[in-house]
């Protein structure tokens, strides 16, 4: 069980990595009006089979060999389930895949968001071999991190590099604050 | 709005440092288990508070980097440090403030914290 939405996210977006992806698309969006809160996390890695797709929200099933249980599909379904929310998973070989999890946004069940900036600046910062492109949408208003942007602008200087790790957190930090004025989501 | 333009400033400041900062033999490497069961037991804000401390401290020689799940999920937040020419050091169920003890007697005075290591608790 993750206290945190954002370490939900974190986790599954680990499984992309995992996946040989080399560009991971990541979308936040909060809906007052609709009462929803939408997660996807979309990568261009290997895919699965469907026979490996239906096993995979099984928590018995895991492709890695240190231990037998794989957990993190699960966590991240029942959190969204829990809240009368929906969970799907699409994914083709060779394609990539693209999980989608929607919550009830006012549901007492529903796990706070949490600390998207972290996961995103730990994702980008740790896997400087992969673009990723974040967007946080509230309401009517959303900003949206591209590396691929950032990169064009750097040249060889690396996303890790102590200057441009500090610029990729407050430019995470500021671009939230003016999109939903410091909302507690 | 940040604008992209402080990021030029930054590209314009590093371009030069570029060649100083590239990987040596020296490097020590800390290792973060960022699997379901590190993330779970907290191996974020682990993460963070390390590079951030590496970043202040301006340990040039230090780099972190993320791992999977090795198997001793119930010992999770796990931090390795490894050294060039020493034995690696494993750091069990770890906390933010027990990793900028880590950062200030391990890394900066290569003296391990003995009392956080796997080898300690495991008895």
């Amino acid at each position: 069980m993750m206290t945190e939405l954002s370490l939900n996210v974190l986790d599954v977006a680990n499984n992309s990595i995992r996946a040989g992806a080399d560009l991971i698309e990541i979308i936040v969006q909060i809906q007052r009006e609709l009462d929803t809160l939408t997660i996807t996390i979309a990568d261009n890695g290997c895919g699965m089979t469907k026979e490996q797709l239906q096993k995979v929200e099984d928590p018995f099933f895991t492709t890695r060999t240190t231990r037998k249980i794989g957990l993190g599909v699960p966590f991240f379904k029942m959190a969204a389930l829990s809240t009368g929310g929906t969970f799907r998973i699409v994914s083709t070989v060779g394609v990539g895949t693209t999980v989608i999890a929607q919550f009830k946004l006012s549901h007492i069940d529903r796990m706070p968001l949490g600390d998207m900036n972290s996961t995103i600046h730990t994702l980008i910062t740790l896997n400087t071999q992969i673009n990723f492109v974040y967007t946080y949408q509230f309401d009517c208003n959303q900003f949206t991190l591209n590396t691929r942007e950032f990169r064009e602008i750097l040249n060889d200087v690396p996303l890790n590099s102590p200057e441009v790790s500090e610029y990729i957190k407050e430019f995470l930090e500021e671009n939230q604050n003016e999109t939903d004025g410091g909302y507690l989501v | 709005m940040k604008s992209l333009e402080e990021l030029k400033a930054i590209r314009e400041k590093m371009q030069g440092q570029i060649g100083i900062r590239s990987e040596s033999s020296d490097q020590t490497r800390v290792i973060v288990g960022m699997a379901t069961c590190g993330i779970a037991s907290g191996a974020r804000p682990v993460l963070t508070a390390l590079s951030d401390a590496i970043q202040t401290k301006g340990l040039t020689n230090v780099s972190v980097t993320q791992t999977g799940c090795i198997g001793l999920c119930q010992y999770e937040p796990i931090v390795e440090v490894l050294e060039p020419g020493k034995d690696k050091v494993t750091y069990v169920k770890m906390t933010p403030e027990k990793a900028l003890e880590v950062v200030e007697q391990h890394l900066i005075h290569g003296q391990a914290v003995k009392k956080y290591t796997i080898s300690e608790i495991l008895g």
